[in-house]
């Protein structure tokens, strides 16, 4: 399938990015998870984020999604800069993520579950009384699902009686539909099937074509380089590279993940 | 790779059996066979208006309960104090009356010139108690982190203890006679008996809230995944606290039942409310582990034994044995619907 799109999306293109970190350091204790660190996205990219564990993928993105505050460094969204207090801060902003393990409840139906937490209410005294419009958030989920080409086998079936693969589509079209500036992805195809990680890495497309940046976070590097537009590599809780997937190898990520040789534009 | 879109939409009504209710379809029909049965062997003793009045009067103070405990199951929880919340409210409501309608010897020479406003004042503060007690039960399940069995285990002594210490352990004497002629024991119209009446507004108002508004979606979400409900930007905490209070309410308003059907609060009885709620809501489909229950369930399932036993009474059976088929019946449904659930995992 598609390999990366060379030269578009690359830093430096010109383009506003649409989240910019600035110099970001954030400890634990006595361990340093970042160190000064600089990181950007821009518009209509998939940025794929690689690294060993404990190199700072999951401080990065814990910061970017609000969970909590760097120590030190600035965070810029949409230009503005930002401090976001909680999960929710963020997610008011626009950003959606989509967790490693399912955050799906199985006895809800698609529908339930991309609403959750933001339900459509009836109109006038019903819709004060919390009565759902079961109607139109149906028929916004179905909307969502086609405009993404997901296929699910009953949008009203609990999602427990859906392949993991599925599932996993029902929680990036939730991501998709209420992230209107950058979805943020952490390892989305853990645990899949080889049919179900090509739904997926489908999906990630379809959201970027429309126009919202993913910051895709994987161990598999085929998958990285099948999906990403820009690779940045973190080590030790720095930047160690940033590497354009059309014209480098997957052993110059490894490398970079590593620290033997430095591929692409160290930082 | 080309993806279809393969969306069956169907009709634009909410899917009820469909989704929750194949045991409850199989309890149903126990129900009313139970019901076929009772009918034939006893005829009219058995299918009379009055007759099914009167299993619904006594069935009245277990649905209530067991509708606030289907909203707490269907959340993963469990409340053992529903029956120890019963006993406080209807002890505290009934010593407010007997204090606050006369005089101590005016009571006891069963004169109460004040029961106009004693007893609707009563009745608030029972309702209160069931309030306050669900609120403790909240907070000490999501403040101090207790399993909602142990919780509401320890609760169920303090409620208890409490309304025994409150009652001396005795009936309540002295409650007004109007609490029981006014609301125990009157028909509205002329036919329908107000606990029934309190009860079908309930189970009415509770399965719309449970399938039509967002607290019954966050309970249903809640009881499925907490972590995904957590994700979702739900305070699962706060939805957890008001789930038990609504349980204690609902228990609240059983005691204030019990005590205008009876005149008096028990404090010696309801010991094992709690259970019989408990499977009450089981038989009627829901699921211990969270995520799937229905109102119409649980009234289904506290019915049945309260059919069973007023058959078996006619029918001049020794009531002991509505006991034990009631635990039959109920592990026969855990049990099916457990297949079912594992033959739906494995398609």
């Amino acid at each position: 399938m598609a390999e990366g799109r060379p030269g578009e999306g690359l830093a430096g293109t010109g383009k506003e990015p649409v989240l910019r970190i600035r110099g970001v350091s954030k400890s634990f204790g006595a361990v340093q998870a970042l160190k000064n660190v600089d990181f950007e996205v821009y518009p209509d990219e998939v940025v794929a984020l690689c690294g060993d564990n404990g190199a700072g993928k999951s401080t990065l993105i814990n910061i970017i999604t609000g969970v909590f505050p760097p120590d030190s460094g600035e965070v810029f969204f949409q230009g503005e800069r930002v401090e976001f207090s909680s999960p929710q801060d963020a997610r008011e902003r626009g950003i959606e993520t989509v967790y490693q393990d399912l955050a799906a409840a199985p006895h809800l139906d698609a529908v339930a579950n991309m609403f959750l937490g933001r339900e459509k209410y009836r109109r006038g005294i019903l819709g004060r009384l919390g009565f759902l419009d079961h109607k139109t958030m149906r028929r916004e989920a179905e909307e969502q699902l086609k405009r993404l080409k997901i296929r699910v086998q009953d949008i009203r079936k609990p999602v427990s009686t859906f392949s993991g693969g599925m599932r996993k589509g029902v929680v990036v079209a939730r991501a998709a539909m209420w992230a209107s500036r950058l979805i943020v992805m952490d390892e989305p195809t853990a645990a899949l099937g080889v049919n179900q990680v090509r739904v997926v890495l489908d999906i990630i497309r379809k959201v970027r074509d429309s126009g919202i940046p993913v910051i895709f976070i994987s161990h598999s590097l085929p998958e990285v380089f099948e999906v990403a537009d820009r690779i940045v590599v973190l080590r030790l809780g720095q930047v160690a590279a940033e590497l354009d997937p059309g014209s480098c190898s997957m052993d110059d990520v490894v490398a970079a993940m590593t620290g033997s040789t430095g591929g692409g534009r160290a930082a | 790779m080309k993806l279809a879109v393969r969306l069956r939409t169907k009709d634009g009504r909410e899917p009820g059996l469909r989704r929750f209710g194949i045991s409850s379809v199989f309890i149903f029909l126990i129900l009313l066979a139970l019901i076929v049965i009772f009918a034939i062997l006893e005829g009219d003793a058995f299918l009379s208006g009055k007759n099914f009045m009167n299993i619904a009067v006594d069935a009245s103070e277990l649905l209530l309960m067991a509708i606030g405990m289907t909203f707490v199951i269907i959340t993963a929880g469990i409340d053992l104090s529903v029956g120890a919340m019963l006993v406080l409210s209807s002890v505290v409501a009934a010593n407010t009356m007997v204090s606050l309608s006369g005089t101590p010897q005016q009571v006891h020479h069963y004169v109460y010139p004040h029961q106009n406003v004693a007893i609707p004042v009563g009745i608030l503060v029972g309702l209160a108690v069931g309030v306050v007690c669900g609120l403790i039960n909240g907070l000490v399940i999501t403040r101090l982190k207790l399993t909602p069995f142990i919780a509401t285990l320890g609760t169920l002594g303090l409620y208890l203890g409490t309304a025994q210490i409150l009652s001396g352990g005795v009936n309540v004497p002295y409650v007004p006679p109007a609490v029981q002629s006014q609301i125990g024991t009157r028909d509205l119209f002329g036919v329908l008996p107000v606990p029934i009446a309190v009860a079908i507004v309930a189970v009415v108002i509770a399965a719309l809230a449970l399938r039509q508004t967002r607290f019954g979606r966050y309970t249903y979400a809640i009881g499925s995944s907490a972590e995904a409900a957590r994700k979702a930007g739900i305070n699962v905490e706060r939805h957890l606290l008001k789930v038990y209070v609504l349980s204690g309410f609902l228990s609240g308003l059983a005691g204030i039942i019990d005590l205008a059907r009876f005149n008096t609060a028990s404090p010696g009885t309801h010991t094992l409310d709690n259970l019989n709620v408990i499977s009450a809501v089981v038989i009627g489909g829901a699921s211990l582990f969270g995520g799937i229950g229905s109102i119409l369930g649980s009234v289904v399932g506290t019915f049945i034994p309260a059919v069973l036993q007023n058959g078996f009474i006619i029918e001049g059976v020794q009531a002991f044995w509505q006991q034990a088929t009631i635990g039959v019946i109920l592990i026969l449904a855990v049990y099916i619907d457990q297949r079912r659930k594992s033959a739906e995992e494995r398609s």
